[in-house]
């Protein structure tokens, strides 16, 4: 068996190592980063192609069979993640060529966003739960490198923030593991499903999943545990803004998908209505705060808080079909919220500051840029032909299938006011005389806006082609809650309780 | 064994809490510490092999070997001690260099503007 499930960590980490002694030749740090992003966008791309055809795939780590080792397991869920994590680095490291002040790469800007990616990936990807555990430090540790680059004010106050309520997460994951080991004693995720089945104490379980919830739910930023984010979200340059906005909750939100939909599918049925009103909560809160900020990055932060209440709502509707639009609308506002960071960032390039209150002209001045601001707009609002529409639709028709009519009818009108908040950015950035007199600045470098322009068309792609997209996630849905299925692919048949160490 | 354990663990995570909530942000950071240990102390009870009798280890013929203690929570407490370790110096940098900046200790006077 070939162990290609650890090519998309492998690359990235020795390129970062690499990029890390060779920093003096910016032309070669440079190269080797963007190959090795775009090593990962393809080998994942081939991935995702490989397990929709083929189902899971496996690799054990040093062929130690799996609740013994290690187990890499890749299936929708996690290829879709990786596929999108590597597009939207890929994108992200064309904008930082295109952007970034070149001070930053002797802070190690690039063999940072590798790293990154590595830790990511490598959570997309495990199919241990201490594991994951390790993933997020990687990731954690890299984006605190990445927040605090540059050491201005605004970002070592809130790069604190942000540290010290992530560690306060890691932590609640830390004491779940623990517990879990105590309670299960494994911590391969597949046999870990296999033992809580058929379980002697059902309510050490739920205090387990509750930490879970915790945990993860600070690291997706819901509600009430969202505070870091805007007070980080905006402090870096755009690029890293960007890339934190496609990553970061993501993670979290991938890891409560798998461990909830995959791992204890009881605990998600016993937690549903706090899943539910949490995200109620969450979509509420964060776009209140949108509607109050000046500050165009600080209002795209709190739309992303507003987002992951809808995706906690899919998961919360615990269904398939629940599952499957959360996966969707996490994929489109991905991709849209990169888009958006990126096109922000244009702006305030042009304008020389990130408050809408002195931005203003820039749909007669920049038209591309608006007209691409635009597309997105209507992407997040949801307005077909954009990919935002279906992702709602699918979420508002599982909710409504399923009798939950108060938490959909909720959406929708949460969905209006994200587009006030997001019209505003509109009226006040595109639309709006220009404040300060913007002739004496200099013109806005069309190859900046590339990036964004491809997401956006993705974005659109996503609408138009919406079938294909809808039928993969619904099978990602099935796919998540299938553990049997699960335990099959990382075990064998027989499950995990019957793999015996073979003598080498 | 196990009671005093766990009543240490209660202590640590009481104490650990505690700080966190205070506003001073250097402890803040010994609250983070208190809490790591207490993780730690409270991997290595889950290892005890209370519930399940034997730790998860077999020799070459299958059989479980007596007298020994679980590896696994060991190693699990080896990663956690080591991140938590980077992560510690990490923050105290971090805290360090905003201290400078801002010349205050008191979180809620380090409003992200300015």
């Amino acid at each position: 068996m070939v162990n290609h499930l650890f090519l998309p960590l492998v690359v990235p980490l020795i390129s970062a190592a690499l990029s890390v002694m060779l920093g003096r030749w910016r032309l070669l740090t440079r190269t080797l980063t963007l190959g090795a992003s775009l090593f990962n966008l393809g080998y994942s791309g081939w991935l995702l192609w490989l397990v929709s055809s083929a189902g899971r795939q496996v690799t054990q780590a040093s062929a130690w069979a799996a609740p013994f080792g290690i187990a890499l397991v890749a299936d929708l869920l996690g290829a879709v993640m990786l596929f999108l994590a590597a597009l939207l680095m890929f994108c992200t490291i064309i904008y930082s060529l295109l952007s970034m002040e070149p001070e930053y790469e002797q802070f190690f800007y690039y063999p940072l966003l590798l790293l990154l990616l590595l830790g990511v990936s490598g959570a997309f990807l495990t199919g241990d739960l201490f594991n994951l555990y390790v993933w997020f430090e990687v990731l954690l540790m890299s984006s605190f490198g990445l927040v605090t680059i540059g050491g201005s004010r605004a970002q070592l106050t809130g790069g604190l923030k942000y540290v010290a309520l992530n560690l306060i997460g890691s932590t609640m994951f830390l004491i779940g593991s623990g517990l879990i080991y105590g309670l299960a004693g494994t911590l391969n995720m597949a046999h870990i499903g296999e033992r809580l089945i058929t379980q002697s104490e059902p309510g050490l379980t739920t205090v387990i999943a509750t930490l879970f919830l915790f945990a993860f739910g600070s690291k997706a930023a819901l509600a009430p545990l969202f505070f870091w984010l805007p007070e980080s979200y905006h402090t870096p340059p755009p690029a890293v803004s960007a890339i934190f906005s496609a990553l970061m909750t993501k993670v979290g939100v991938y890891a409560l998908y798998r461990v909830f939909g995959t791992v204890l599918p009881g605990e998600l049925v016993r937690l549903a209505p706090l899943i539910l009103v949490l995200g109620g909560t969450t979509m509420v809160l964060g776009v209140f705060g949108a509607l109050n900020q000046t500050e165009i990055r600080r209002v795209l932060s709190f739309t992303i808080i507003s987002e992951i209440g809808f995706v906690a709502m899919g998961l919360g509707f615990a269904s398939a079909a629940g599952l499957a639009a959360g996966l969707l609308f996490t994929a489109h506002m991905m991709i849209v919220k990169t888009a958006l960071f990126f096109l922000a960032g244009a702006a305030e390039q042009v304008c020389g500051t990130g408050d809408m209150r002195r931005m203003g002209g820039l749909a007669r001045r920049e038209p591309a840029l608006a007209t691409l601001w635009f597309l997105a707009m209507i992407a997040l609002a949801g307005i077909p032909p954009m990919s935002g529409f279906f992702g709602k639709l699918a979420l508002l028709q599982a909710g409504v299938s399923q009798g939950h009519y108060l938490i959909s009818g909720w959406a929708v009108l949460v969905s209006l006011f994200i587009f006030l908040a997001i019209l505003k950015i509109w009226h006040e950035v595109f639309w709006k005389k220009p404040v300060e007199d913007l002739s004496q600045r200099p013109r806005l470098a069309p190859a900046l806006l590339i990036p964004g322009a491809l997401l956006v068309i993705l974005s659109l792609v996503i609408g138009i082609g919406a079938g294909p997209v809808a039928e993969l996630s619904t099978q990602a849905g099935t796919q998540i809650l299938d553990l049997p299925g699960y335990i099959e692919a990382t075990c064998g048949p027989a499950g995990c309780d019957a793999v015996t160490l073979r003598s080498h | 064994m196990i009671l005093i354990l766990a009543i240490t663990i209660g202590c640590l995570f009481a104490g650990g809490f505690y700080l966190i909530l205070r506003r001073s942000l250097v402890k803040l950071i010994l609250g983070l510490i208190l809490l790591s240990h207490g993780v730690n102390l409270l991997i290595f009870t889950m290892g005890d092999g209370v519930r399940r009798g034997a730790p998860p280890i077999v020799d070459k013929n299958g059989v479980a070997p007596i007298n020994v203690a679980d590896p696994v929570v060991q190693a699990l407490i080896l990663t956690a001690i080591v991140i938590s370790f980077g992560l510690t110096a990490f923050i105290l940098t971090l805290a360090y260099r905003a201290n400078q900046v801002t010349g205050s200790d008191d979180l809620d006077s380090m409003q992200g503007e300015g």
